[in-house]
């Protein structure tokens, strides 16, 4: 493991919040507030805390898999194609370059590479695997809660304690230092 | 929302009784802790049947191929029956975790991840019968697309090394999308488990924390896997198909083989996901989880995968007779009433017959009976394969070249061994990986909202 990153000059937040609705709220108030440095935890993929919440839209990670497949297609087609050009051998009265053939090994290396570069796409962008020590975390938001953790410079803790706290939150903890998610 | 409309919406959902998001993971992490006597009892059994297996192989390694039934005319017989099997069994486990995932099917979070195990585990059992097949399994790297010391290289318009693809692709795309479902779970049995448990979580969760970030790429990096994963399970089928229908062997050269293979495979997947599906309910007290109505949706795609395997058989009847081909009408004849016409009608009897109760809501409604109907399913799809790969052999043009081919006992050992293989993997899974999906299920539960918890009570 390694230790989490400390964010010089910071305060950290972890709200722990018991309801979706309150969770979607407190994501808007912050970002309304002008905060941007700030995470939301999820026990299941919840698109309105993702889409209302925080406003993320496309994900990076189709550009992954559409050119995965299409190199793997690449791939497939060129190397039979190179493979039965370089010894030409005619068999069962068929062309050297077989199409139909082809297309399934084609179609197979496009599936694998597509499916292979989806993963390392969600692996890069989602900053998995992610062996930094679990600080910022709180172990009820893989059950029944939600969170959000904040980090705020010292001169607007205030601030954004507040505006957490307005929201209800079951726990709300305070770290004197910020850490990176 | 009020009391009501909560009501109503519950009514909708496939899970009634599964309240709250913490209930699922209660219900689920608690089968990762109590290994039960009944499960020891089934993993020795299956130990037991794994070394059987493991020492028929070593058998017929240290003797040769020659202590199987196989030899001219029928040179595949009960190895790539089971090969052909196993991969069919698959199929339902990328169609209810991919297909249905597009098609946003309420029913399938309970189901997925036991039918997706069983996937990975069928490809697993599948992809050894090719190697112990061939005999010389020493030489199985000879699968690997590489030139000879001439340099001249495989004959890719072989379906053979079409197959080859089609395997290693669906067995590595299958374990990726298996693997990558659970990592959520995994998160949430690392964050109960205690010591050495908690450790070995922590390792494969990956460092999962549930954070916007990692669910937005999650989500949509789980939809393009099933977009990827969808043509795939379809493919992999008619590849399997065309070993058969690209050779003019009569019985297996038709074009129906391909949609006629792919609904087998459904069906007979869809048959052992209900077989283990009722005792892991039982056992495992998730009856609120794997609810009747689960059951129900299952059963109904037996039947319809049913009509269309027995309609293929009855089309392929049509085909010989009207062909007006005499050794394609005499493979067909020699099917139904020849040596084999036990085994013709076992298959037609287990997948065209018994299916036909399902159209009965009361039989689909009873678990006990899609229980035993499920197991007259994997009899029978595994019969097909048999009744389709030896009679086919055994009875092509020359009559001085029909031959019959007998299993050896050697080759029962390694198809029952398979099944210990299969379920050695199956019960291990179902101890250290949550057998339901914690973070999918909570899709179907209604989430905690401010206010709904005074309104409900």
């Amino acid at each position: 493991m390694i230790p989490a990153k400390r964010r010089q000059g910071h305060r950290g937040f972890f709200a722990l919040f018991e309801h979706l609705d309150s969770t979607i709220d407190a994501c808007k108030a912050l970002r309304a507030a002008g905060h941007k440095g700030f995470r939301a935890y999820a026990p299941l993929p919840e698109h309105h805390l993702l889409e209302e919440g925080l406003a993320l839209k496309h994900s990076p990670v189709r550009v992954f898999t559409l050119a995965g497949a299409m190199t793997g297609a690449a791939t497939g087609f060129a190397f039979t194609t190179w493979t039965s050009m370089d010894w030409p051998l005619v068999t069962g009265g068929k062309p050297i370059f077989s199409i139909p053939a082809y297309v399934v090994i084609a179609f197979e290396c496009a599936i694998l590479f597509g499916a292979l570069s989806t993963v390392i796409g969600l692996f890069i962008n989602a900053g998995l695997p992610n062996l930094r020590r679990m600080v910022a975390y709180h172990p009820e938001c893989s059950n029944g809660s939600f969170g959000v953790y904040v980090t705020a410079p010292a001169a607007r803790a205030d601030v954004v304690k507040e505006i957490l706290e307005g929201f209800g939150p079951a726990e709300l903890r305070e770290d004197p230092e910020g850490f990176d998610v | 929302m009020t009391t009501a409309e909560l009501r109503q919406q519950r009514g909708t959902l496939p899970n009634p009784d599964v309240g709250t998001y913490e209930a699922v993971n209660r219900d689920v992490l608690k089968v990762l802790s109590r290994p039960g006597k009944g499960w020891w009892i089934l993993f020795g059994m299956a130990a037991t049947g794994v070394a059987v297996f493991l020492a028929c192989w070593f058998w017929q390694i240290y003797k040769g191929i020659g202590v199987s039934g196989l030899n001219a005319p029928v040179g595949w017989g009960v190895y790539i029956t089971t090969f052909v099997f196993w991969v069919g069994i698959a199929h339902s486990g990328t169609l209810i975790s991919a297909i249905l995932f597009l098609f946003r099917a309420p029913w399938r979070q309970a189901i997925y991840r036991a039918s997706e195990a069983m996937t990975v585990f069928a490809v697993m059992t599948a992809g050894l019968f090719p190697l112990i097949h061939v005999g010389r399994v020493w030489h199985a790297y000879w699968l690997i697309p590489y030139p000879n010391s001439r340099f001249l290289w495989p004959n890719f318009r072989s379906p053979l090394v079409w197959d080859v693809f089609a395997i290693t692709t669906y067995f590595t795309v299958s374990a990726v999308f298996f693997y990558l479902g659970t990592i959520p779970d995994l998160a949430a049995a690392r964050d109960q488990a205690r010591g050495l448990r908690k450790k070995f979580y922590q390792i494969i969760s990956l460092g999962w924390r549930g954070t916007d970030r990692e669910w937005h790429h999650f989500s949509k990096a789980y939809i393009y896997l099933a977009a990827l994963a969808t043509p795939l399970v379809l493919s992999v089928h008619s590849v399997v198909s065309w070993d058969f229908a690209m050779a003019i062997v009569p019985g297996w050269h038709t074009t129906i083989f391909a949609p006629y293979f792919v609904a087998g495979a459904i069906f007979s997947g869809v048959g052992l996901v209900i077989t283990l599906a009722v005792p892991m309910r039982k056992f495992f007290g998730l009856e609120d989880y794997l609810t009747v109505k689960h059951f129900e949706a299952m059963a109904k795609l037996c039947l319809l995968t049913s009509s269309i395997v027995l309609y293929a058989y009855l089309t392929e009847y049509f085909l010989a007779w009207y062909s007006g081909e005499p050794p394609e009408r005499g493979s067909f004849w020699n099917r139904v009433f020849g040596h084999y016409w036990w085994a013709n009608w076992i298959m037609l009897t287990c997948n065209g017959f018994v299916p036909l109760m399902l159209w009965f809501k009361r039989v689909r409604r009873s678990i006990a009976a899609l229980f035993v109907i499920s197991i007259f399913i994997n009899i029978g799809m595994w019969f097909e394969r048999y009744v389709i790969i030896v009679t086919s052999l055994s009875h092509e043009y020359e009559p001085w070249a029909w031959g019959l081919y007998r299993p050896s006992v050697i080759e029962m050992g390694i198809l029952l061994g398979s099944f210990a293989w299969f379920g050695f993997w199956f019960l291990l899974f179902t101890r250290l990986l949550p057998p339901v999906a914690i973070a999918e299920m909570k899709e179907v539960v209604p989430p905690p909202m401010r206010g709904s918890e005074e309104a409900a009570t």
